[in-house]
């Protein structure tokens, strides 16, 4: 299964990326990362692009950088570097739990943080926890760097706030308080590993009640969302499981039902119900990490 | 279509040799250079019969142009084998009848060391989580555990391997010592050897 024939660029720096997107503009132009959302596209013909550009061996745009307020991960860092950074896990749970849950362990060795948030897959894992992280994405164009809020930056199926000649290089997470905790949870299709619906949650708390939340979900509608309604009645609410299920109730409340995704593994119906089990499920898993943290949290 | 030059390091040996852009990793190493046990299946990233290790990493060879592995050291199944002798995985396999067809062998064996490189003394759990990438259609994948829990106790000096004891306690298929006959060039099926 070889993919239609295309010219191959390699950039060896950003700079050097951003010259060869402005070389090639006006021809059909994909950027390769890790690859694994664009070589299947590649393989079936869904994509047939003139010149792929490869970002991957671009050093400056790998690895994970962390001071006191929040982290600072390279487009190019792996899945699997995520999953392993014990810092990410602590300071960002819910992100690392979403990139745990991603596809299996060889995609997770190749598949980028950068390339999967530039691709917007709706069914992507880090679409709701990159929204629930309170994260930013940072892209770099020809005339310097934009900080774009998460919350601005994906814009609808494969459609994102970036402009075609910028080059998305790396993400900020902030890091979680100590009282803090987070989850994702999600169903996956059984075949492809993909996410029929994922919930992924951050509880800010002080320790005895919930000082205000932030759930994200993906594919559930054309990009990731925020569940407002659960956010907002989790605020102020004690540490206990019922507050979580009353809160999981009000997931789809402001969800547009037109706009619901829908497709041969689940009806849009069956997809409200399930948004609101996983964000029960999300969210009882983060109150689990209170209760399994130690006593010194609660002091 | 222009060519590129790349390096490949596979199993020790270094390569270079020129690819197309679009040439797949796979087919490099198979067609290219002839490291045939890297399998083909799905083609598509779901079924792990193409997996090698690509600078210590499992990664499934359909899913990476040979390009992007410019550079790295290869590993595939051919390359487990030290100087005659099997690696525990390859002895897991045998010893635990990890296998019926043999298809998703390769890519299990590479799935597998890659967790007991790291870890050689994994729980259930987390030997099926290391393999979830790999499809195997025959065995039901419990001998398959059992393979990489013999691997990983022969791996870390214990004698006393889980997986004998998991086969003999369920009532599975009781391990034996199979003689290794080599197949000469007119065997092409069972009957043939």
């Amino acid at each position: 299964m070889y993919p239609p024939e295309f010219e191959y660029e390699r950039a060896d720096s950003v700079e050097h990326a951003l010259e060869l997107m402005a070389e090639h503009e006006g021809e059909e132009v994909e950027l390769l990362a890790g690859g694994h959302s664009l070589l299947p596209t590649l393989k079936s013909g869904l994509a047939t692009p003139d010149v792929l550009i490869d970002i991957g061996h671009i050093d400056a745009m790998t690895g994970i950088e962390s001071n006191g307020e929040g982290f600072s991960i390279g487009a190019l860092t792996r899945y699997a570097d995520i999953d392993g950074s014990a810092d990410v896990w602590e300071g960002a749970t819910a992100f690392a739990d979403a990139a745990h849950h991603i596809g299996d362990v060889q995609v997770r060795n190749r598949g980028t943080v950068g390339g999967n948030i530039a691709h917007a897959d709706p069914a992507s894992d880090l679409g709701g926890a990159l929204l629930a992280s309170g994260g930013t994405v940072i892209a770099q164009g020809p005339d310097g760097e934009r900080e774009i809020p998460g919350d601005d930056f994906f814009m609808g199926m494969y459609a994102t706030a970036l402009e075609p000649e910028e080059l998305l290089t790396r993400i900020e997470l902030p890091k979680m308080g100590k009282n803090d905790v987070g989850a994702y949870a999600k169903k996956a299709s059984p075949s492809s590993g993909y996410p029929i619906v994922g919930v992924a949650a951050v509880l800010e708390t002080n320790g005895e009640e919930i000082e205000s939340a932030r759930v994200g979900a993906n594919n559930i509608m054309d990009h990731g969302v925020r569940l407002t309604p659960t956010e907002d009645t989790l605020a102020g609410e004690p540490l206990e499981a019922e507050a979580m299920e009353a809160a999981a109730e009000v997931a789809t409340d402001e969800l547009d039902d037109v706009m619901m995704m829908e497709d041969l593994q689940a009806s849009a119906e069956f997809r409200a119900q399930l948004t609101r089990v996983y964000t029960k499920r999300a969210l009882l898993g983060a109150l689990d990490r209170i209760e399994s943290a130690p006593p010194a949290a609660a002091d | 279509m222009t060519e590129h030059d790349i390096t490949l390091t596979v199993n020790g040996t270094e390569h270079d040799l020129s690819v197309e852009p679009r040439t797949l990793l796979a087919h490099t190493l198979r067609d290219e250079l002839g490291y045939t046990g890297t399998n083909v299946g799905c083609e598509s990233t779901l079924c792990g019969a193409c997996t090698v290790h690509m600078d210590g990493d499992a990664v499934k060879a359909c899913t990476v142009l040979s390009v992007q592995a410019d550079g790295a050291e290869l590993q595939t199944v051919e390359g487990l084998r030290e100087s005659g002798t099997f690696h525990p995985i390859q002895e897991g396999f045998q010893k635990e009848h990890g296998l019926q067809c043999g298809y998703c062998t390769p890519g299990m064996m590479l799935a597998a060391t890659d967790l007991l490189e790291e870890n050689a003394d994994p729980n259930e759990a987390e030997i099926r989580e290391a393999i979830e990438g790999n499809l195997c259609r025959c065995t039901g994948y419990q001998n398959i555990v059992n393979a990489v829990e013999y691997a990983g106790a022969k791996m870390r000096g214990d004698d006393s391997g889980p997986g004998t004891e998991t086969a003999a306690a369920d009532g599975g298929v009781p391990t034996t010592d199979y003689e290794v006959v080599k197949i000469d060039e007119a065997a092409k099926m069972e009957n043939d050897i």
